[in-house]
């Protein structure tokens, strides 16, 4: 471990931690679920589409739907067995949203589909980048952002350094942990090869200090390896120290700010566990199709699961045996997690955790009492945000006012309600102005868009109208002279009604093509 | 049972908040009965029923759940503040109406805790101050902790005179406003019986008690020490500047900070959340605006101190002060964020 200058991020909580509960346990498989529910949209950006229909036997890693769009990945059977159909089932989603899922009966034998490992470093990294989409690779710390997008970077970016988050801050969640310390070869192959393809010239790993024997197990791993430089830094344990913007700081002193990315500034983020996933993708071939899964809190057994994708969480969760005062299930971490609203759900790429509670461990907070504007939130806050302003024209509806004071700055992670006296959920009323804010935005989109059809349209008729009229008159122009030449009158009325059907013609055809 | 998250919460509460304020103010009230007996104790405890009840009369009336604001002990500062600044032998009245004051105009009909843009303790104060000169200037003399007459005074009519003394602030201006009396700072401080050493007898050390109280709220995160650190320093270098150009008729740094409500107003009257600015850049103007006024009142004005004339003041200003004072967000620091180390 190097010793290097940190930078710190203002803000920042400090819950208890809860990691020992679920750290101690090796990792377990866990067992494979009749029934398997892969739901389509998985990751950030456009939904896949499904590949396969009712009926269809299907292996295990074969692709059973394909990116659906630029920012879309394939998604990938996680075990052998028929596909029942695709269904509309919920998905995890604070509102039981329901989606379609391909819904894979399995049929035991769990037969890999024949996969190979590719040698990365001999192939050109647009095909790498590719392989990573069609291995389903994305983002595994949470936001299931697709990997290979973040690889791209245009011509004027220069991507300096790769940043390995391991920070792992929310209470409870140790999945990045148990990674870190059973495969750090694994991880740091990944991340090579994440670095090769973005071009950066070094590594750098960003650890929270509460998990001294990953520190060690990833600086082992670094001291062993030649190649790029890589750097594994113990950063000091403060909720969100995990956050991609603020591990930046934290790790670079580069603060991105809002509508910036990072290759901006020389760097880009990966999660520890996107790493191992791409290097099993490229050097075994075996593409996204299970991950680890912290399952904790109000349990008998704690611990971490490797779990197929589409997994019914209720599958999931009987493995650590609930105690009997669960009253909820979180996907995620206290901070930023949500209740599932159903445990019917599968498990998703982007669950990093299923967390049990009870009243007794997430006690209610008291009545929401008025704001008495003591900045403690903004003193909390990671993204140096004034939550009492923002809060006060959230609740007013004054949205314009709220977006004056940076609401789409807030990335949602809790520290302003967690410390705040008077226990007003402000979070709630940040997510609600930006979906506000967001529908508004889509109703003027769709307004303009229909408003630009309605040009566009005008501006059709009107040109069509002037060929339209131009054509008559050079038929016009023909059937005069034609007269000219006949004089008799009889051919004359005859040619007079060809030309008069002409006009008529047109009009007939034009119907079926309006809009 | 909430759906969303955090779930987690710190045990935080406006109670906690509250209590924490109360208990720093022990300290000080603890020298202050040394010096002046226990009529402050008295004083207390008719604001503070006074407070609750007219907190509860005013929930019912606007339709609140009276149990948890009445809980939350924020009538009970603004009941303390006022008790600590009428004066002890202020009779029972005109606390009581004082708190009302604070509690039914400036804090309820301005829509309750954490709406108010006036900081109603000084609401309260200014209005005694100009509504009863004379009894908000009735000090009774340091040392004079004679409870049965204090009660009397308090509850009684008997005529005070005999133990009334003006306080240091007040002694100081009316001799140095006196144009025969052609006194001077030291002249004065050193011969009237109501100076002590240092910022009048008595006085110091109660500050001090303020001062240990509010380092300890710093402690506890209640206030930041931009409110204190502000006031002090502005009011210190006031004084200073002044004293410097002219010893004789303006009084020392020393003298300003440890006499009047100096302490209380620095850590306790201006760092009032609800009507103070709350940026950290606003909150060094608001105080530095305020202990700025607070000087000129007290060395130009007619009032025994300035800080509530003052407080009202810059509260006028706040929304100004903190519409300028904006932090820059994440990342917005720089012009355009930080540039990237190569
Ligand atoms: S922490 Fe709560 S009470 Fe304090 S300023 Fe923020 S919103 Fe208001
Ligand atoms: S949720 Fe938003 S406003 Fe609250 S502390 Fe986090 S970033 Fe700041």
């Amino acid at each position: 471990m190097n010793v290097r200058e940190l930078f710190k991020f203002t803000g920042g909580v400090k819950p208890a931690s809860h990691k020992a509960e679920s750290n101690q346990a090796a990792i377990a498989v866990a067992p494979l679920s009749p029934v398997l529910t892969v739901p389509l949209r998985q990751n950030a950006g456009l939904a896949s589409r499904p590949l396969v229909q009712a009926g269809d036997k299907v292996l295990k890693g074969q692709i059973i739907a394909g990116p659906g769009g630029s920012i879309s990945v394939a998604i990938h059977a996680p075990t052998s067995g028929t596909v029942r159909g695709i269904e509309t089932h919920p998905i995890p989603h604070p509102s039981g949203l329901l989606s379609p899922c391909v819904v894979i009966e399995a049929d035991g034998e769990d037969r890999w589909i024949e996969h190979s490992a590719v040698d990365p470093y001999s192939l050109p990294v647009d095909e790498l980048r590719m392989r990573l989409r069609d291995a389903g690779v994305v983002g595994l710390g949470g936001a299931a952002f697709p990997s290979f997008v973040k690889t791209q970077h245009s011509p004027t970016q220069d991507i300096e350094t790769l940043i390995l988050n391991g920070a792992e801050c929310e209470p409870f969640i140790t999945c990045d942990d148990l990674l870190m310390r059973t495969k750090p070869d694994e991880i740091l192959d990944g991340a090579a090869i994440l670095a090769h393809i973005a071009g950066a010239k070094r590594i750098v790993v960003g650890i929270e200090d509460n998990k001294p024997e990953a520190v060690s197990a990833m600086s082992t791993a670094a001291a062993k390896r030649s190649g790029l430089p890589i750097e594994v830094i113990a950063v000091p344990t403060r909720y969100p120290a995990g956050g991609e913007k603020q591990l930046i700081r934290v790790l670079t002193g580069i603060e991105i700010p809002f509508g910036k990315l990072g290759p901006d500034y020389g760097v880009q983020c990966f999660n520890v566990g996107t790493a191992c996933a791409t290097a099993r993708a490229l050097l075994s071939g075996e593409p996204m199709i299970s991950r680890l899964v912290t399952v904790t809190g109000n349990v008998e057994r704690p611990g971490n699961f490797e779990v197929r994708i589409g997994t019914p969480i209720s599958d999931l969760l009987k493995l650590a045996e609930p105690k009997a005062d669960t009253d909820r299930t979180l996907m995620g971490g206290p901070m930023m997690g949500f209740a599932l609203p159903t445990l019917d759900a599968p498990l998703v790429k982007a669950t990093n955790c299923i967390l049990a509670g009870s009243k007794a461990m997430f006690p209610p907070p008291g009545p929401e009492m008025p704001c008495i504007r003591c900045g403690s939130c903004a003193r909390a806050c990671p993204m140096d945000l004034q939550p009492f302003e923002m809060f006060w024209f959230s609740r007013a509806k004054i949205l314009g006012k709220a977006q004056e004071y940076h609401l789409f700055d807030c990335i949602e992670c809790g520290c302003c309600t967690y410390v705040c006296p008077s226990r007003i959920p402000l979070v709630d009323y940040f997510r609600f102005a930006k979906s506000e804010i967001r529908a508004r935005e889509k109703e003027n989109e769709a307004a303009d868009a229909a408003r630009l059809r309605y040009e566009f349209r005008l501006e059709r008729e009107e040109r069509e109208k002037q060929e339209k009229a131009a054509k008559l008159a050079a038929k016009a122009a023909e059937t005069k002279a034609k007269l000219a030449a006949a004089g008799d009158a009889d051919e004359k009325k005859a040619l007079i009604a060809a030309a008069m059907a002409r006009t008529q013609e047109p009009k007939a055809e034009e119907k079926p093509s309006a809009e | 049972m909430p759906s969303s998250s955090p779930f987690l919460r710190q045990p935080a509460s406006v109670q906690l908040v509250m209590l924490k304020v109360l208990a720093a103010l022990l300290p000080g009230i603890a020298i202050y009965i040394n010096f002046f007996g226990w009529a402050v104790v008295v004083q207390i405890a008719i604001a503070s029923v006074t407070a609750l009840l007219a907190e509860a009369l005013m929930l019912t009336i606007r339709k609140k759940p009276v149990r948890p604001f009445l809980a939350d002990g924020s009538a009970l500062v603004t009941a303390w503040l006022v008790a600590l600044t009428v004066p002890p032998i202020a009779p029972w009245w005109l606390t009581m109406l004082a708190v009302l004051i604070a509690i039914v105009i400036a804090k309820h009909l301005y829509g309750g805790l954490g709406q108010n843009p006036f900081n109603p303790a000084m609401v309260a104060f200014c209005s005694m101050i100009v509504a009863y000169p004379q009894l908000m200037s009735q000090w009774p003399a340091v040392g004079f902790t004679d409870f049965a007459a204090q009660i009397q005074a308090i509850f009684g009519q008997r005529h005070l005179d005999a133990i009334v003394m003006a306080t240091p602030l007040d002694a100081l201006r009316t001799a140095l406003h006196t144009p025969e009396a052609r006194a001077t700072v030291s002249g004065v401080l050193g011969s009237h019986a109501t100076f002590g050493n240092i910022g009048g007898k008595g006085w110091e050390w109660i500050a001090l008690g303020y001062l240990i109280g509010g380092l300890w709220l710093i402690q506890q995160r209640v206030i930041t020490w931009h409110v204190p650190a502000a006031f002090l320093g502005t009011l210190c270098l006031a004084s200073l500047l002044a004293n410097l150009a002219n010893p004789d008729q303006y009084a020392g740094p020393v003298f300003h900070m440890l006499t009047g409500g100096a302490m209380l107003g620095a850590f306790f009257i201006a760092t009032d959340p609800v009507s103070g600015s709350t940026t950290p850049r606003g909150k060094l103007i608001f105080a530095a605006g305020l202990a700025l006024l607070t000087w000129i009142i007290r060395v130009f004005g007619a009032y025994p101190d300035g800080i509530a004339f003052a407080t009202l003041l810059m509260n006028i200003c706040v929304p100004l002060i903190d519409m300028h004072t904006q932090p820059a967000v994440f990342g917005h620091k720089g012009k355009a964020g930080k540039e990237p180390q190569r």
